[in-house]
């Protein structure tokens, strides 16, 4: 609790009414658009628990909506948000839902993207506007968007995450946490490195050049 | 270091240092963000903007919240007043009004400063400027009363907890009352003890309130209870400056108020399974909503 700011005690600005029900929920939009990182066009939100009881007083829909569309937890617009993402021809749908033993607010993501690829994306709203993204397409991680993310999807093997890590050592880029978790014995793994900086597109390109990864993106920190 | 973790930690380093609390407060944050007092003065004057801001929109807007249930008291008493018809005086009809504005204002979605919570956002912004704008203070002045609100909530906050689920609406509209007449009390001029005992009695009164919300939402009850935050805090900062002391020393109350809202059942912590969420008519609304 020592590293509390002031402008945690008296702040954050905030469009209401409550910080783990709509500024939550605004993050939760907001790391997951980054973690899609690109325009999508279709967006099945499953509510679960608090989230599913509440939702509509809270405007925690209205939050998840407006958060998708970048729109930060102070932006007066949140409360518009359906109308915009009508504008921008983006389909979204509530489902209220039981997602078994998670945190009373949780919300699970289906994210269709303009490349027809699904991202599904599972977090919760942990309390005065804290996140955390539990899972990323069937992967459990652990995101709270307080660190630029390198995300990997790779082969299994011995000394692929050292080959990334190598990158990253080349350029001085500092770990600030490191998990890996197997998708499959032997046949995939992903690694979420958290970051101290934020890292160049060139180093990305590098390491989607190892042999053995299949895929890597970067989710960017947000607010 | 301008770390703390007590109130009586703040008011030594106050006097180690030679500084007001205000400047404790923002070397704190100094050190914490790498930021210049500059920039973290900018941020906080910011913040006495969006209050501003939010008492105006819910005094001249037409205010409803997401759920239909509640908005439009806070002009029911300006009018009042306007009609001369105030029995407690104008401060005091001011203060309640601008605290009711702008939780109306955060139920309807609109923007405010969560102090310490968005439930607790009226009570200081109520109390508070009411005060500055009957003393015609620069706003300098009041932006530095705001870090003392702020650097009593982070003692608060790192001792109890300043969440609903957690501690109740003590800990909620406790400390937004308490951190609102610190603010007062220094703004007044009133020396560290003063702001200390203000700080104590306001947390002392409302000691045990329970979070009940109606249907789960920040509106029945906690709309009118920023009202009584307000009004206490007035209380405790009248009391405290013209020199009354709180016996009980106020990191005392404050461990007292958490381990209080430990003992409350879950029933009473923001889970809407008791009080006045549990009333017949609660339920009846809930259902209502549901159906809806």
């Amino acid at each position: 609790m020592s590293n509390l700011s002031a402008f945690d005690t008296l702040g954050p600005v905030m469009v209401g009414p409550s910080s783990s029900h709509t500024a939550g929920a605004v993050r939760i939009g907001n790391l997951a658009r980054e973690i899609v990182g690109k325009d999508f066009k279709r967006v099945k939100i499953y509510l679960h628990g608090s989230f599913r009881e509440t939702y509509q007083g809270h405007g925690t829909d209205k939050a998840l909506i407006g958060g998708l569309l970048g729109l930060s937890t102070e932006n007066s617009l949140i409360k518009k948000s359906f109308q915009l993402a009508k504008q921008k021809k983006i389909e979204f749908e509530f489902i209220p839902a039981d997602l078994g033993k998670v945190h009373p607010n949780t919300v699970k993501l289906k994210i269709e993207d303009i490349d027809e690829d699904m991202n599904i994306i599972t977090a919760s709203s942990i309390g005065g506007g804290s996140i955390v993204v539990t899972e990323i397409d069937g992967v459990e991680v652990d995101l709270t968007g307080e660190y630029p993310t390198l995300i990997t999807l790779h082969e299994d093997k011995p000394g692929v995450v050292a080959k990334v890590s190598a990158i990253l050592n080349e350029y001085q880029l500092n770990i600030a946490e490191m998990k890996v978790v197997r998708q499959n014995k032997g046949t995939l793994a992903t690694a979420v490195i958290g970051l101290d900086y934020q890292l160049d597109v060139s180093i990305l390109n590098k390491i989607q050049k190892v042999s053995e990864v299949k895929k890597v993106k970067l989710v960017n920190p947000i607010e | 270091m301008y770390d703390f973790e007590t109130v009586k930690e703040l008011i030594n380093l106050t006097e180690k240092h030679e500084v007001s609390i205000t400047e404790v407060v923002i070397k704190r944050e100094k050190e914490l963000s790498e930021k210049s007092e500059v920039e973290i003065r900018k941020r906080m004057n910011k913040s006495l903007e969006v209050m501003r801001e939010a008492i105006k929109q819910g005094l001249t807007e037409d205010i409803t919240s997401m759920s239909g249930l509640v908005g439009g008291d806070a002009k029911l008493i300006a009018s009042a007043r306007e009609r001369e018809e105030t029995i407690t005086g104008n401060i005091m009809s001011q203060a309640i009004t601008r605290a009711l504005a702008v939780s109306e204002v955060n139920a309807a979605m609109g923007k405010i400063v969560a102090v310490p919570t968005a439930g607790s956002c009226g009570i200081l912004p109520g109390a508070l400027l009411t005060i500055a704008d009957d003393i015609d203070i620069s706003d300098k002045e009041i932006v530095d009363s705001l870090f003392v609100a702020s650097g009593i909530g982070l003692a608060v906050a790192k001792q109890a907890s300043v969440s609903g689920a957690a501690g109740g609406c003590q800990a909620e509209c406790g400390t937004a009352s308490g951190m609102a007449a610190a603010a007062i009390t220094y703004l007044l001029g009133g020396d560290n003890n003063q702001v200390a005992n203000a700080t104590a009695i306001a947390l002392k009164n409302i000691l045990g309130l329970v979070c009940d919300p109606v249907a789960g939402l920040v509106e029945i009850p906690c709309i009118k209870r920023n009202t009584m935050g307000a009004a206490n805090a007035l209380v405790a900062a009248e009391m405290a400056l013209a020199g009354v002391e709180s016996k009980i020393p106020i990191d005392e109350v404050i461990i007292a108020m958490k381990e209080v809202g430990e003992a409350l059942p879950e029933e009473l912590r923001e889970t809407s399974l008791g009080g006045l969420a549990a009333t017949p008519t609660g339920c009846r609304i809930k259902e209502q909503l549901k159906a809806d």
